[in-house]
């Protein structure tokens, strides 16, 4: 089964307090690393006592349980498996939902860690925070909380490519996330390595077996397992099986997860090295500055409290660092050729940027702080697979940092994956009822793309141990949606990061209007509170207001509208709208808010919400527009049980990928790649073909049964009779 | 909005069978619709043996349907109320196709009497009635609203009109409405004159009045789609169709010929090429050196260019295909009909009087320059009382042609009346220009003192041409001025041979009104983001002709051509 040496150093510094606690003789070993706990904790247990550690499952049908049953098992709605930024969005969402949820994390003091890049947010990224935010997430409140420095990228690049990216203190960051998820009720955590996941008769899961031969039991289970599935860690030619630095990787589960028919891949991503803040030279370095005026991820103004920012800096690689990388090509795994595993295209090494873009003299290096407390600084742009002895007087040939002595190591991580196209858009699986895959796992890289897939994995895995319909956010919904689509659809064979470039509709899917296109359903979903709905509800009321009166108020001549004729190049009429006014290029709400016009109700944020509708709204309804030509005919569902094979009116490769992806509608079925405008026109000549003979057979069936159908009426009809009987 | 697989089941509860089903087993007052159709998902009710009444549906279905999922769509509470379209934009309310238009009577061959152009799809009404002013329009014309709301079955006699409300021709209108119509959706035909100039102006109003042009064998798909045929025909189209539409995507490249595809493909990698520029900078800001806007200015000027030049072609080619219609008008007795004669006797074309409703107008064939060329003279009304009827008649015909021939009278000058048809003629056209040739006839017959007004009015026209019908002196300079409005003299011999379709057409019109749009959109200085949206579509309206897609290879052209990333 099982193959994993586990590193004993580990498992003495982490403990087991609900389990020492519970079971003070089951398990003696762990009362030797039960030591004190923090006060914090006993609270925590104190508010949540223990519920349904005895329930038993009714039924006794798998087979090796035997060992555990007079230990007790455990039951519960929904088991996440893995405490990073999938696992906690998707636990928070589950438990807020009502669901009974249990957290599985091989270490409770790494939940929610930022292993890589100390930010969150970012091109494209930003939109999926706010989206996850807007449904009622928790990744946009910590990263407001726990920020260093945060920028506004693309700011005069249109409203819908406009991002927020924030550094963050990773260790507070990793703190808040934690207290969060200990005190939100409904949600137990305990560190566990699953290797196993526990099979119902109808294929539908039962639960998860940890390493220590322990059974958890629950009609849902989510597995976010990053880069710890059969994680390997590489500097230069040197690897150990690690899901990180420092931390033991899980195994088994890949070849359980193979045994049980899912197909896993290997991918591959890096981290740079981190040096001493107190060895760079700061005085030749360019500074980048945060924002003046902070904005935000989280739509809740509970939130926003406004910190000191921290400074980055910006370094360039230099000739030496480009001769001392191609003198040592060969010691790296890519070019030494020892790790074949993809890495992402848009996150290359800094040996990949130096040999495929010869002609580029130099490469921007930034360094970013990782915590207001420690001397740490990430290279950002610098990750490399050169081995030890080299990186050092690599990092030495960067301006500034000359003198400078590196803390951490840049390696690389090999992990397990398994590619998407094996869940279906609500993130379950396609062929394990009641199994979901989040995060690293469905071939994503990124906190945010993680946090985006585990808050729908969470929803649905509460609604399925609920009985309720699963959710699936359509690709032109969200970034969310489209992330998603992209991963179960596209057959994905290196890590996937979100690009605004991946959505054909971005204008309608902007930071500004996530939560007008989202938190609408975040509340019929559940995880928006009254207080939550109320502010943005009075939010939503201001922005339309104050475009009914921009429609209203006109003007005639004055300093105003000299004003906009000056910036605009275009003469103003009189009695023109303000409306009108803040069509004219150039025109900002500001210039209205300096001559006098402005609503002063109206935060920062709702005047830009304001003059994004009103300024593009042209672009806007024409995209519209064009979105909703194309949906009808996407969104036609696909049966589950189509036979592609037999099809002999697709091309061959159709039937091959349509086979193996299985899409769900139309829509998916013609973004599967090698599938011609031909193929789904043939299609959906196909369906609606059997459409017509199963409509015939129904014809008999309806035929036959009119019988029945008269007698249920005249039963019908009595019922009725007798009820207004019995009510007279 | 949650869309529930339920109600996803009741919109698509339009399908006719599904609705012979609800009709039988809908009972209004209980229970609600819902629920009638999570009893049709579960069949078992159907057949229940149980005299008991159904229980309602609990509303959350059981855990074990496994399908059971709820789709959420784009929707922005923002947007609500914003602009006059789609408020709310619910997908449900949404039509399910676009209304599509197509000339479905057979083209090419010798004129028929009557051409036929179908609209079909949810607005065909809506849209007929934006071209069609019925002759009588108290009946199913309602005037307050404009809207057109007419009975089914029932022919009515108008005009079309075009975008500017000139009149295109006089048709018959015969609407078809869901679901008695071939389509099983609302059908409109319009029964026009068979000339294929006159179907195409008609077909291009409808166009322009939001259809889309249909696919090759989309009436028939629809009318499948739509359950219109039964099972066998219904496989048998199946089979023709995929067939079909394997062949023409196959086709799509393999039928146009050198030029034409090389020209449309490197306008696609132009676009392209842009696109990655602009859309690198847009995902990874601080990595790319500034874009240069005056560069990226004048590429867009070059592939407007381009598509202009392409379109020019695809013009000439129509004109091989199609032929070139040409009216001649002018005062009476200026030598309209001795012009028509002279010129259709050298190459002895017989001179046809139609019968019928264009009994009144004289069409003659001439071959120029290898060009079919179909004169219309106005020469052959017949003398009628009612005056306003004839210059009507004679405007009608002057408006369906590509070119006009005004004619004059070296004997009499230049007159008044000349100058109010001129003018007439002129504001009928209204932006559409169709060029005008002045021909000064019985030039033998007058001195060579006219030089003064013709010196004068010939400014007013394309080119100005001295004949004489009688002798037939200066018909070879009219052909020759004709070849070069038509700009028949300058293309290339290799261009002649492109093959471009209406559908290639309609793309490259796409791709250039977003070029155009583009460079407004630079111009206003809007953001760069905005640059994209137009680009785009040039790329997808190229792609379309070409038949490929583009995103996946932006970003992989970004990846190899930058670097970028972290």
């Amino acid at each position: 089964m099982s193959i994993l040496s586990v590193h004993l150093s580990r498992l003495t510094r982490h403990h087991f307090p609900f389990s020492s606690l519970l079971f003070p003789s089951s398990r003696p070993y762990y009362h030797a690393c039960a030591p004190s706990r923090r006060n914090l904790r006993f609270s925590v247990i104190k508010r949540f006592p223990f519920r349904c550690i005895c329930s038993f499952p009714a039924t006794n049908s798998i087979a090796d349980r035997n060992r555990n049953v007079e230990v007790g098992e455990e039951k519960y709605d929904v088991i996440v498996v893995g405490g990073g930024h999938a696992g906690c969005e998707a636990a928070l969402a589950s438990a807020r939902l009502g669901a009974k949820t249990l957290l599985l994390t091989l270490n409770i003091d790494r939940i929610a860690w930022q292993p890589c890049n100390p930010a969150v947010g970012g091109l494209a990224k930003s939109q999926l925070v706010h989206e996850v935010d807007a449904l009622g997430g928790e990744i946009g409140k910590v990263a407001d909380r726990c920020y260093l420095q945060k920028r506004v990228l693309n700011v005069s690049r249109g409203p819908a490519v406009r991002a927020l990216r924030a550094q963050t203190d990773k260790r507070e960051y990793a703190m808040q996330m934690k207290n969060v998820v200990e005190s939100t009720p409904n949600l137990s955590i305990r560190e566990a390595m699953v290797t196993d996941i526990l099979l119902g008769k109808n294929d539908n899961v039962e639960g998860v077996c940890t390493f220590f031969g322990m059974n958890f039991y629950a009609p849902a289970v989510i597995l976010t397992t990053g880069t710890f599935m059969s994680g390997k860690i590489w500097v230069g030619r040197t690897s150990m099986p690690a899901g990180r630095a420092g931390e033991s990787a899980s195994h088994g589960l890949t070849e359980n997860l193979q045994r049980l028919g899912f197909e896993s891949d290997r991918l591959k991503t890096g981290t740079p090295a981190r040096v001493d803040c107190r060895t760079v030279d700061f005085s030749v370095l360019e500074p980048q500055l945060g924002d003046e005026e902070v904005s935000w991820f989280s739509f809740d103004p509970d939130f926003h409290i406004e910190k000191e920012q921290m400074c980055c800096y910006l370094t360039r690689t230099t000739k030496s660092t480009h001769q001392l990388i191609k003198d040592n090509l060969h010691e790296t795994p890519t070019y030494g050729g020892w790790v074949e595993a993809k890495g992402p295209r848009y996150c290359p090494s800094i040996e990949d940027k130096i040999v495929r873009f010869q002609d580029k003299e130099s490469h921007q290096i930034f360094l970013e702080p990782e915590g207001r407390t420690v001397p740490e600084l990430y290279v950002q742009g610098f990750s490399t697979g050169l081995p030890e002895r080299l990186q050092l007087p690599l990092l030495r040939t960067l301006p500034g940092l000359e003198n400078c002595s590196m803390l951490r190591p840049a390696y690389a991580v090999e992990y397990d994956y398994l590619p998407a196209h094996q869940c279906s858009r609500s993130l379950m699986t396609k062929k394990i009822d009641g199994l979901f895959f989040s995060g690293q796992i469905n071939g994503t890289t990124g906190y945010e793309e993680a946090a985006a897939q585990g808050i729908i994995s969470g929803i649905n895995a509460a609604r399925h141990s609920d009985g309720k319909p699963l959710i699936v956010l359509e690709r032109e919904s969200s970034y969310i949606g489209t992330l998603i689509d992209d991963l179960v659809t596209k057959d994905l064979r290196e890590p996937y990061r979100m690009l605004t470039s991946r959505s054909e509709h971005r204008l309608l899917l902007r930071s500004d209007n996530a939560d007008s296109r989202l938190t609408p359903l975040g509340r019929e979903i559940g995880l928006i509170d009254d207080r939550r709905w109320k502010i943005y509800q009075d939010k939503q009321a201001r922005i339309s207001d104050e475009k009914k009166r921009l429609k209203t108020v006109r003007i005639s001549g004055g300093d105003l509208a000299a004003d906009v004729s000056h910036f605009s190049g275009q003469p103003v009429k009189e009695s023109s709208t303000l409306e009108s006014l803040l069509k004219k290029p150039h025109i900002e709400y500001k210039l209205l808010d300096k001559h006098g016009f402005g609503n002063e109700m109206l935060s920062r944020t709702e005047k830009e919400c304001v003059e994004i509708d009103i300024k593009y709204e042209g672009f806007i309804i024409r995209q519209r527009n064009q979105l909703q030509q194309m949906v009808h005919q996407q969104h036609r569902r696909l049966p589950e049980d189509l036979d592609y094979y037999a099809m002999t009116t697709l091309s061959l490769e159709a039937r091959e990928k349509l086979s193996k992806v299985r899409p769900q509608t139309i829509g998916q079925a013609s973004r599967v790649g090698g599938v011609s405008p031909a193929d789904i026109t043939a299609l959906m000549i196909i369906l609606e073909t059997k459409r017509r003979k199963a409509q015939e057979v129904r014809r008999h069936q309806i035929r036959a049964s009119v019988m029945v159908d008269t007698v249920e009426n005249l039963s019908d009809t009595l019922t009725e009779a007798v009820e207004q009987f019995r009510n007279t | 909005m949650i869309i529930s697989e339920n109600s996803h089941t009741a919109t698509m509860a339009l399908l006719p069978s599904f609705r012979t089903i609800i009709t039988r087993f809908y009972r209004p007052t209980k229970p609600p619709p819902q629920l009638i159709f999570s009893s049709l998902l579960f069949p078992k009710k159907l057949s229940s043996l149980f005299p008991l009444p159904p229980k309602p549906q609990p509303l959350k279905p059981l855990a074990s349907t496994r399908q059971e999922t709820s789709f959420v769509s784009n929707r922005d509470e923002r947007l609500v109320g914003l602009g006059s379209v789609n408020d709310g934009g619910s997908i449900e309310t949404q039509s399910s196709t676009s209304t599509i238009a197509a000339i479905v009577t057979s083209l090419g061959g010798p004129p028929a009497a009557v051409g036929i152009v179908r609209l079909s799809g949810p607005n065909a009404v809506d849209i007929a009635g934006r071209v069609f002013s019925p002759a009588k329009k108290k009946k199913g014309f309602d005037s307050g609203s404009g809207s057109w709301k007419p009975k089914s079955h029932i022919v009515e006699y108008g005009v079309v009109l075009d975008s500017q409300g000139n009149v295109v021709d006089e048709v018959l209108a015969v609407p078809m409405l869901a679901p008695k119509s071939y389509t099983r959706e609302d059908v409109v035909e319009l029964q026009c004159h068979g000339s294929e100039v006159c179907l195409r102006r008609v077909l291009k109003a409808c166009l322009e009045a939001g259809a889309r042009l249909a696919e090759p064998g989309e009436f028939t798909l629809r009318a499948f789609l739509n359950g219109r045929l039964d099972l066998s025909q219904a496989e048998n189209v199946g089979k023709l169709i995929s067939a079909k539409s394997v062949a023409a995507a196959d086709a799509a490249l393999a039928g146009m010929q050198g030029g034409f595809s090389t020209l449309v493909r490197s306008l696609r990698g132009q676009c392209i090429e842009l696109l990655t520029e602009i859309e690198a900078r847009l995902d990874f800001e601080d990595e790319m050196p500034p874009l240069d806007v005056n560069i990226i200015m004048d590429s867009i000027h070059a592939m407007s260019q381009d598509v202009e030049h392409a379109l020019e072609t695809a013009n000439y080619d129509k004109l091989l295909q199609s032929g070139l219609q040409i009216a001649i008008v002018g005062r009476p007795n200026v030598g309209k009909s001795s012009l028509l004669n002279a010129w259709s006797k050298s190459e002895r074309a017989i001179v046809t009087e139609i019968a019928g409703t264009t009994r009144d107008v004289v069409e003659a064939s001439v071959s120029v320059a290898g060009v079919a060329v179909t004169l219309l003279d106005t020469a052959g009304i017949r003398e009628t009382d009612d005056i306003v009827e004839k210059i009507e008649r004679s405007e009608a015909v002057a408006m369906g042609a590509d070119v006009i021939i005004m004619t004059v009278s070296a004997i009499d000058g230049w007159t008044l009346e000349d100058t109010k048809l001129v003018e007439r003629i002129r504001s009928n056209m209204g932006s559409a220009s169709i060029p005008m040739i002045l021909v000064i006839n019985k030039i033998d017959c007058a001195s060579s003192a006219c030089s003064d007004w013709v010196n004068r009015e010939a400014k007013l026209f394309s080119k100005h041409v001295f004949t004489c019908a009688i002798t037939g002196q200066g018909i070879h300079d009219l052909e020759k001025s004709i070849l070069e409005i038509v700009g028949l003299d300058k293309i290339p011999a290799g261009g002649r041979r492109w093959t471009v379709n209406q559908r290639q057409c309609e793309q490259l019109m796409r791709a250039k009104e977003a070029l155009v749009r583009l460079k407004s959109t630079i111009e206003e200085e809007l953001p760069l983001d905005f640059w994209t949206i137009d680009l785009k579509e040039a790329a997808l309206a190229l792609g379309q002709i070409s038949g490929d897609d583009i995103s996946e290879e932006i970003l992989s052209n970004i990846f190899g051509k930058f670097c970028i990333g972290k």
